[in-house]
């Protein structure tokens, strides 16, 4: 198939490539191939490129390179780019479901005829795909959701949620970095802090890593959540 | 150690720089000075590079006290004045603190956003590359928070170097309309739509921080619905959510969102937009990227100029002088050479 990206300018200093508008693997991975391509080798005057869902925004500098180099060079490499799927890492990510860390669970699972056993064994079965971290620091958008147990969100958001809490909102689910506002659904709970500003590494999810939820008993939280205060991961890398 | 203690500021005084660049992809934004020319002027004043970070002040000034030794200092910006140890203090001039002297930042008077450098800038811990502080992400600053009375900003250098200074320039640009590159998303709206964004006068919203600020003003019609996948987001981006009514994003704004965005302030327009108040009126005019990269270009060199631009503050040039030429207030400058007169 041959895929011909749009340019969308973004003001003097930046542009999107856009490969399409929907939330796709394929079109994703065409992303983030793209991406890491312009990484590995940066035309010159490249700032910052911010991979999101089915499009790239490249921030340059105006007075060394422009839109009409970038372009032509952009409509190059896009040729023939092969979407880079699944190539990220893949994390375990513990999970405490229902009670007070998924206080959705129950109602959630009533919605859609299912026990809540049922609604995690559903959840926990997937692999998900991180379209893209965004909205905070860490957010991650997570694609993969069975449409079985897609939900569409509250009505009324909460102001809010806490972090580490594991969404759900429409088809899309997400890990919470910190405490936020949001209308998604709380299934549950994961210790593992995706952003921590004082450990190194400060983000352990990008954008094209994949996430796999285990489902862990209340009584290993305290612990759990320890570790990851002290700086330890949580998440277990299951490939590299 | 030179330090710089806060004796009191306002709610939003906070250390900026250029910006945290290259973690958006994380979600992190880059946040940065609002208005780059002011903080790139103050650091001129101070012998330190355009991108040094200072304190960035919003609407309300603050009260310092300098401790440990003397320091260069400069302020700049939204018309702040200053007086030092209760005497009046030119703004766009080196103003040379002694250990224990007291300065006192007025508030913003023609602007929103003034910027305190100090020389060779603040012996503080970059996070993730910058001084910026951000609420959200929890990083830069002191302490990854806004500055606050009691708090001690360890300063690099500990004796002033080089003579006090003044800057008798004015950022370039003009000052009509806010000039505008359409898109990414103009498509998403009714022509109609458009020839409003472009002929109408919008005012500035009380509704304005470093993440963005609201217009009010006729609402925008979408012609194909309100929600895109979110996509990447850049400073001066003017998203239009269901209301109709266009939000400017600005430093501290999200990394990605799901509103179309009309149209993109120009980078060389961004710190004259962040100026505006809440109540002021704004119009926006479409130009071409060759005028936008023209002007963004005119931008760098003049920031690149402003050190040749200084001009000695004359040892007999007392504050009384300054204020008496009408100095202190604004931009306006009686002290620079004056142009040879050929007609006499």
């Amino acid at each position: 198939m041959v895929l011909t990206p749009r340019f969308l300018p973004c003001g003097d200093s930046a542009l999107t490539v856009e490969f399409g508008s929907a939330i796709d693997p394929d079109l994703n991975g065409k992303v983030l191939a793209l991406d890491a391509l312009l990484r590995a080798s940066p035309p010159a005057g490249l700032i910052e490129t911010v991979p999101t869902y089915r499009s790239l925004t490249l921030q340059f500098d105006p007075t060394v390179t422009d839109y009409d180099a970038l372009t032509r060079l952009l409509e190059g490499a896009s040729n023939g780019l092969q979407p880079e799927n699944a190539t990220g890492t893949r994390w375990r990510v513990p999970v405490v479901y229902g009670g007070e860390f998924g206080i959705d669970l129950e109602d959630v699972a009533e919605r859609h005829g299912l026990t809540p056993s049922q609604l995690v064994e559903i959840h926990a079965s997937a692999v998900y795909r991180i379209y893209m971290i965004g909205f905070l620091p860490g957010f991650a958008y997570l694609g993969g959701l069975d449409p079985r147990i897609a939900t569409s969100r509250r009505t009324q958001p909460r102001l809010k949620v806490p972090s580490g809490s594991i969404m759900i909102g429409g088809e899309q689910a997400g890990i919470v970095p910190m405490e936020m506002p949001s209308g998604w659904h709380l299934l549950g709970r994961t210790p593992v802090l995706s952003y921590a500003p004082e450990r190194d590494p400060v983000f352990l999810f990008a954008a094209g890593d994949e996430i796999v939820f285990e489902p862990i008993d209340a009584a290993r939280w305290t612990t759990l959540e320890r570790a990851a205060l002290a700086g330890e991961p949580v998440a277990e890398r299951v490939r590299a | 150690m030179t330090n710089l203690v806060v004796k009191n500021c306002g709610p939003m005084t906070s250390l900026q720089d250029w910006g945290r660049i290259g973690y958006q992809r994380f979600g992190v934004s880059p946040s940065g000075a609002m208005d780059r020319r002011c903080l790139a002027m103050a650091n001129a004043l101070v012998g330190n590079a355009p991108e040094v970070a200072a304190i960035e002040f919003m609407n309300l000034g603050g009260s310092f006290t300098c401790e440990g030794g003397d320091l260069h200092v400069a302020l700049v910006g939204a018309g702040c004045t200053a007086t030092l140890n209760d005497s009046p203090a030119a703004a766009n001039t080196t103003i040379v603190l002694k250990d224990g002297d007291t300065l006192q930042v007025g508030h913003a008077r023609t602007g929103t956003f003034a910027y305190l450098a100090v020389a060779g800038g603040f012996r503080i811990e970059p996070q993730l590359g910058s001084l910026s502080f951000h609420p959200r992400s929890r990083l830069g600053g002191l302490n990854n928070a806004p500055l606050k009375a009691g708090d001690r900003l360890p300063c690099r250098q500990d004796a002033p170097q080089g003579a006090p200074m003044h800057l008798p320039v004015e950022p370039p640009g003009e000052q009509g309309p806010i000039r505008v590159i359409m898109g990414p998303q103009d498509d998403y709206f009714t022509p109609e739509a458009i020839d409003t964004f472009l002929s109408a006068e919008f005012t500035i919203s009380p509704q304005a921080d470093r993440m963005g600020f609201q217009l009010n003003g006729p609402q925008l019609h979408h012609a194909k619905g309100f929600n895109i996948v979110s996509d990447g987001i850049v400073d001066g981006h003017i998203q239009v959510p269901g209301s109709g009514l266009p939000i400017v994003l600005m430093r501290d704004r999200q990394t990605a969102g799901g509103y179309p965005k009309i149209a993109t302030i120009i980078s060389a327009d961004l710190g004259r937009f962040a100026q505006m108040r809440p109540g002021a009126p704004v119009r926006f005019r479409a130009v071409s990227r060759d005028e936008a990269v023209a002007a963004a270009r005119q931008m760098k060199e003049w920031m690149a100029e402003l050190p040749s631009a200084l001009v000695p503050l004359r040892f007999d040039l007392t504050t009384e002088h300054l204020l008496s030429t009408n100095l202190i207030g604004g931009m306006v400058d009686a002290l620079a050479p004056k142009a040879p007169d050929h007609t006499t």
